[in-house]
């Protein structure tokens, strides 16, 4: 690929760090309003909202009731109390035996 | 303590380093078919460490496209961090700037989500170290082996592992959904924004990115004035 490529990873690795640098480094946490910080704060949990879905739906080209599965078997084990790494696991578990029979 | 607490973001890093391996296999499987060799493949990881923009990268570098435009599309993905990593600053421990600009590099959806989740009002440095380097370290190292073996997992396992990120994201939402309405109001209203994005056809860093933020100000806005009409409530008994 020669040096055009590595001029090109170093664009790439450079807007994708100043993103994340910049507000952590440069942000002072106490100066913010409160309806600003507010929101700031409410951002975890809609950022993993959006990141389910609709992506989960696609993991499996074509099959869409593998995500779904993925998806009711992971609340289940979340909601009986499972660690994350119970949750990432048993999910795991469960789908290979389900796609075993797909 | 600072050991303890580096253990301990491993502990909890470790799901996402299970999520990233079948992902950065693949990456590196299909950057060997692109032509890219091993050490520009795995020092995509190293330096870039942006899964998303990665395989977009990929997919626009087998099409000869302008690099120029691969840096520019690279970009556009990350924006979402800007977001993200706001929003982390308001929950990390305080620390010098050229520390915590060090583990802003290992930012990514995933660990984001694990540090934004975790249950400490502060989240220390060691911690948000921890979690970086266990993921951080996955995806570099599995990116070099899926250039070398290929993606040869068993098919039925790839198939389930496939699924591990996700299951993740929910056992990092459920225990915080619990007997917390604002929570499943802010995941199911962007959940929802971003499907409709999604069906008319927005690029995902930006649909990702345009669901949250409109979910976190709708949902604060209707908590803010729930508030005032609550204070208004106050007022009022207290003059009757």
């Amino acid at each position: 690929m020669g040096t055009q490529y590595w001029w090109m990873l170093l664009g790439m690795a450079l807007v994708t760090y100043l993103p994340r640098m910049i507000p952590l480094a440069f942000l002072d946490e106490k100066k913010l309003p409160p309806i600003v910080s507010g929101v700031l704060k409410n951002i975890p949990y809609a950022v993993l909202g959006a990141l389910i879905f609709p992506a989960v739906l696609f993991v499996q080209d074509g099959n869409i009731l593998f995500g779904v599965v993925g998806i009711i078997v992971a609340f289940a084990i979340a909601l009986l109390g499972g660690g994350l790494m119970v949750v990432v696991l048993g999910t795991i578990g469960v789908l290979a035996v389900y796609s075993l029979f797909i | 303590m600072m050991n303890k607490q580096f253990i301990a973001g491993i502990k909890a890093g470790s799901s996402i380093a299970i999520g990233y391996f079948p992902i950065a296999l693949t990456f590196g499987l299909l950057a060997k078919t692109v032509g890219l060799s091993i050490i520009e493949a795995t020092a995509m990881s190293l330096f870039v460490y942006a899964g998303a923009a990665q395989y977009m990268s990929l997919s626009l570098l087998a099409k000869a496209v302008d690099p120029v435009l691969i840096v520019l599309s690279t970009f556009i993905v990350n924006i979402r961090h800007f977001l993200m990593t706001a929003s982390l600053n308001e929950k990390m421990q305080p620390a010098p700037k050229w520390v915590k600009s060090i583990y802003a590099f290992g930012i990514t959806d995933e660990s984001f989500s694990v540090l934004a989740t975790s249950k400490n009002d502060k989240i220390s440095t060691a911690y948000a170290f921890g979690v970086t380097f266990i993921s951080y370290s996955s995806w570099v190292t599995f990116t070099a082996v899926g250039h070398i073996i290929g993606a040869n997992l068993p098919t039925f396992l790839k198939t389930a592992m496939s699924i591990a990120l996700y299951a993740m994201f929910i056992g990092l939402l459920v225990p915080s959904m619990r007997g917390n309405r604002k929570v499943v109001m802010l995941a199911s209203i962007a959940a929802m924004l971003h499907c409709l994005l999604y069906a008319i056809g927005i690029e995902t860093g930006w649909s990702i990115l345009i669901s949250t933020l409109s979910s976190a100000i709708l949902v604060e806005i209707v908590y803010a004035n729930r508030r005032k009409s609550d204070e208004q409530l106050f007022v009022k008994e207290e003059e009757s």
